[in-house]
């Protein structure tokens, strides 16, 4: 009796807060068929916020992925004071609020502060342009790769690196050939998460970007843009595109996670 | 999250002993000093920045700007948001997490991959789906928007897999030999959840509100659409600093962030405190 | 010399692992470092291959200085204990990686590998990958691996440490075989003091991180520099406050001059051999347990019961230390 009523109360709450909201969204999308969705997708602004998005995500990607994986090897294979303050430092980003975020960076590279005024000078705009929806997207996606790595860099030990230097590999050649495809499928995961988060980043690039429709508007920014313009269909389809790419998202980290014991 | 911070010594200032050749395989060497740098150029810098013009105008500033009747009032609402929705969490994380371990029914799989789908969700989306179940527009007939009943449930949706996802494990490692100790010394199912199951999970049970609680008060996206952001009812703390950025009072949106921040790492050393004395217990 | 070790020492943290040790290893030996754990002997090695760095003392391959060369530019072959196998490649590609990363022309590669395979008799299994193989085929792998580059030197870290006790024995016949086959200088680590004697021409002892004594089996065994050689090389009991081998010892029914009392505790019998343990009395000591290891024709000889008193003393050759 008890497990009935246990079943019935989790999957009441899965229900209503997560499975009708969304199933809801995907049903309003597509209830007058493909062709409006498709239509509301391909007008000129949306075209635009998607590649301004794609090419966020994939400067944050490969920073964040060059970074994570040399702050991972440097956490698990090196030894060297201040290890603890490093590692407690690459996940502060998680406890920061995505305004505070844009906040930051604003006042450190924005134009009325010391550093943006130099960087103005030079003619690079950060704040208000891609860069700095670049750096935004960088901060809150920061831990996702070094941490998917860590565990399986310390599971599969140094062992097999020391044994490609007896055989004559060098750094590079150790690194290329023994560390990365060991690491292959938890690096996969870390990308994937990665790139997720960065492409539905919304609260840090709100603050960063601006806004400016045609500009620096995200995928993210124009759902907002256009349910406020009460277009709603729009907004719905566009909601849905990112919400496939959540889905998906979930179904390629589920086969990439590594798995315990493995 | 670890928070004891080791000052004495800063990883700058290690240097790679030796050249090239004889560089030890352990020596961190410049690597250490790019990791370093990009940090302080993305996520150090930025923060210290926004600390400095929180406090810049001295603490009588600090706290008029903190206080300020709406900034005060949104985080309240923040705080007191936040520890309901933590609560909730408690409560019906594990609940989801036992069904989800101990019970067998068909799609079980499917739920269990759902789980996750509120950290794969952009918040804006999750605020938009919400509002469209329980908008104006409701199928069902309710209306949370612009209510702060409509900023817990945005809060609960995008938390939901913290205590699911740390009370999940512990219970799949927890030694069922233990329960079946105590039905055969004569405990009911009853006594039995409360004196040996519950013991056992409650430090995953605080972890995974702690971390709830800790992403709830920085929670933004969600809640725009759909608490209307009334000043005085339903605006919550991000949402409150970022008028005050759009309104160019970055002093003040700078102090109520230093107070933002100043929450969430208290939250974090406490819990990564009860951790470690959780882990001494053993 | 192949390998010359000149004082070398190395602490792990304030922990010192190696305290000045020197060892000389022969062109074309087969060397083994025997010792308990702990002692340094994975350390020494490691330092040989270069995967530690000495605090101070230098280390010699073939004439060359070493001590500062990263361990790719030495040419060593090291099998690890835990074999090191690269799980992601096939056999193939594990015994072919050092001659690829020194770029060798395909052809001769696949020639050679092929040939190692045949060597370690893998060559059914080329195509599988570590996970598929046994540990005693994943350590012959592991061998050809190291054998592949053509090492000056060859260096095994308890090569048969993690294998069960038939598969070692078989090995070790086998590391033997190929030794005389290959005739690369090969220093291999172990704590067994029987596998040290089988397999090895020359010893040397570490303990404490110190070299305690090197030489032939034989020399070690028959010459042990102090009591703690002669314990770990071979069984050893006291008889009169004397270090002595248990097959030393006479038994004799009646007391004769220099021998000394002692009652039958127990008798095991193993097989061919016979255990006999004994309390002695002698005049100066306390009592003592003494354990002696006779044939079974001797026992029987000397109907020896539980109970019995006998009179024991270490035959004229037997080789004793005073503790």
């Amino acid at each position: 009796m008890a497990k009935w009523i246990l079943r019935l109360v989790a999957l009441a709450y899965l229900l209503f807060l997560l499975i009708l909201p969304i199933g809801l969204i995907g049903w309003r999308t597509f209830a007058d068929g493909l062709a409006p969705v498709i239509e509301s997708l391909t007008s000129e602004e949306a075209l635009h916020a998607m590649r301004v998005t794609v090419e966020v995500a994939i400067w944050a990607v490969v920073l964040n992925t060059v970074f994570g994986v040399g702050a991972a090897i440097l956490l698990v294979r090196r030894e060297f004071p201040g290890k603890r303050l490093l590692n407690a430092l690459i996940d502060l980003p998680l406890a920061v609020s995505p305004v505070v975020v844009g906040l930051a960076l604003i006042l450190a590279y924005g134009k009325y502060s010391t550093v943006g005024g130099w960087l103005e000078t030079a003619g690079i705009q950060v704040i208000f342009s891609v860069p700095g929806m670049v750096l935004a997207t960088v901060f809150v996606s920061l831990p996702l790769v070094v941490r998917a790595i860590v565990p399986v860099l310390e599971q599969m030990g140094d062992d097999q690196e020391q044994a490609a230097r007896t055989l004559g590999a060098g750094g590079w050649a150790t690194f290329r050939r023994i560390t990365v495809p060991g690491i292959r499928g938890a690096l996969g995961y870390g990308i994937v998460l990665c790139l997720a988060r960065a492409l539905g980043e919304y609260g840090a690039v709100a603050v960063v970007s601006g806004k400016i429709v045609g500009e620096t508007q995200t995928l993210t920014l124009f759902v907002e843009e256009r349910y406020l313009n009460y277009e709603v269909l729009t907004a719905f389809a566009a909601a849905s595109l990112l919400a496939l790419v959540a889905v998906a998202t979930l179904l390629i980290t589920r086969v990439l996670r590594p798995k315990e014991g493995n | 999250m670890t928070a004891t911070l080791d000052r004495t010594a800063a990883p700058g200032a290690t240097k790679a002993p030796g050249s090239a050749r004889v560089r030890g395989p352990k020596s961190p060497g410049l690597g250490l000093g790019l990791a370093v740098l990009y940090l302080s150029l993305i996520v150090l810098f930025p923060l210290a920045a926004v600390a400095w013009r929180g406090v810049e105008g001295g603490p009588q500033a600090f706290w008029s700007a903190v206080t300020t009747p709406d900034s005060w009032a949104a985080l309240k609402l923040t705080l007191g948001a936040s520890a309901l929705v933590a609560i909730i969490n408690v409560v019906m994380g594990t609940v989801i997490a036992w069904v989800l371990v101990r019970d067998r029914f068909w799609g079980k799989g499917v739920v269990d991959a759902l789980i996750d789908l509120p950290f794969a969700l952009p918040t804006i989306v999750a605020g938009l789906v919400l509002l469209a179940l329980y908008g104006v527009t409701s199928p069902l007939h309710v209306n949370l928007a612009y209510t702060r009943a409509g900023v817990v449930v945005a809060l609960l949706f995008v938390t939901l897999p913290f205590v699911v996802r740390t009370v999940q494990p512990v219970l799949q490692e927890l030694d069922r030999d233990m329960e079946q100790a105590a039905y055969s010394l004569g405990a009911g199912p009853g006594l039995t959840f409360r004196r040996i199951i519950l013991p056992n999970l409650v430090p995953a049970m605080v972890s995974g509100a702690g971390l709830a609680f800790t992403r709830a008060i920085a929670e933004f996206g969600s809640t725009v659409l759909l608490s209307g952001n009334l000043p005085f009812q339903t605006q919550v703390a991000a949402v409150n600093i970022f008028g005050r950025i759009e309104g160019d009072d970055t002093a003040s949106a700078a102090a109520v962030s230093t107070a933002l921040l100043v929450v969430s790492f208290l939250v974090l050393v406490v819990l990564d405190l009860l951790q470690r004395w959780g882990s001494r217990r053993g | 010399m192949a390998i010359e070790v000149r004082d070398v020492s190395k602490s792990f943290g304030s922990t010192p692992v190696l305290k000045d040790v020197s060892v000389d290893i022969t062109s074309g030996s087969l060397t083994a470092l025997l010792g308990p754990s702990g002692g340094g002997k994975s350390t020494l090695l490691r330092v040989i291959a270069g995967l530690e760095t000495p605090d101070a003392g230098t280390v010699t391959i073939s004439g060359v200085d070493a001590t500062r060369l990263s361990p790719q530019r030495r040419n060593v072959g090291f099998v690890f204990q835990h074999y090191a196998a690269f799980k992601h490649m096939s056999v193939f590609r594990n015994v072919a990686f050092g001659l690829e990363i020194r770029k060798r022309p395909k052809a001769e590669i696949r020639k050679r590998v092929d040939e190692l395979l045949q060597l370690v008799h893998l060559e059914q299994f080329r195509d599988r990958y570590p996970a598929q193989l046994s540990g005693g085929q994943r350590q012959r792998m592991a061998l050809a691996r190291a054998l592949a580059v053509e090492p000056e030197v060859l260096l095994l870290d308890e090569p048969f440490g993690a294998l069960d006790a038939q598969v070692r024995k078989e090995l070790r016949t086998w590391l033997r075989r190929l030794h005389d086959e290959v005739h690369v200088t090969t220093v291999f680590v172990t704590h067994d003091q029987e596998e040290a004697m089988d397999v090895s021409d020359s010893i040397v002892v570490l303990a404490d991180g110190q070299v305690q004594q090197a030489g032939t089996p034989q020399q070690l065994y028959d010459e042990p520099a102090s009591p703690f050689v002669m314990s770990f090389l071979g069984p050893v009991t006291r008889l009169d406050g004397r270090l002595v081998r248990p097959h030393d010892i006479d038994i004799a029914t009646s007391p004769e001059p220099g021998t000394v009392e002692a009652t039958v505790n127990r008798i095991v019998h193993l097989g061919f051999e016979v255990r006999v343990e004994l309390q002695a009395r002698s005049a100066a000591e306390d009592p003592e347990d003494v354990w002696v290891q006779v044939t079974r024709g001797t026992a029987e000889g000397l109907r020896l019961r539980t109970g019995d008193t006998v009179h024991l003393r270490a035959i004229p050759s037997a080789l004793s230390l005073t503790v």
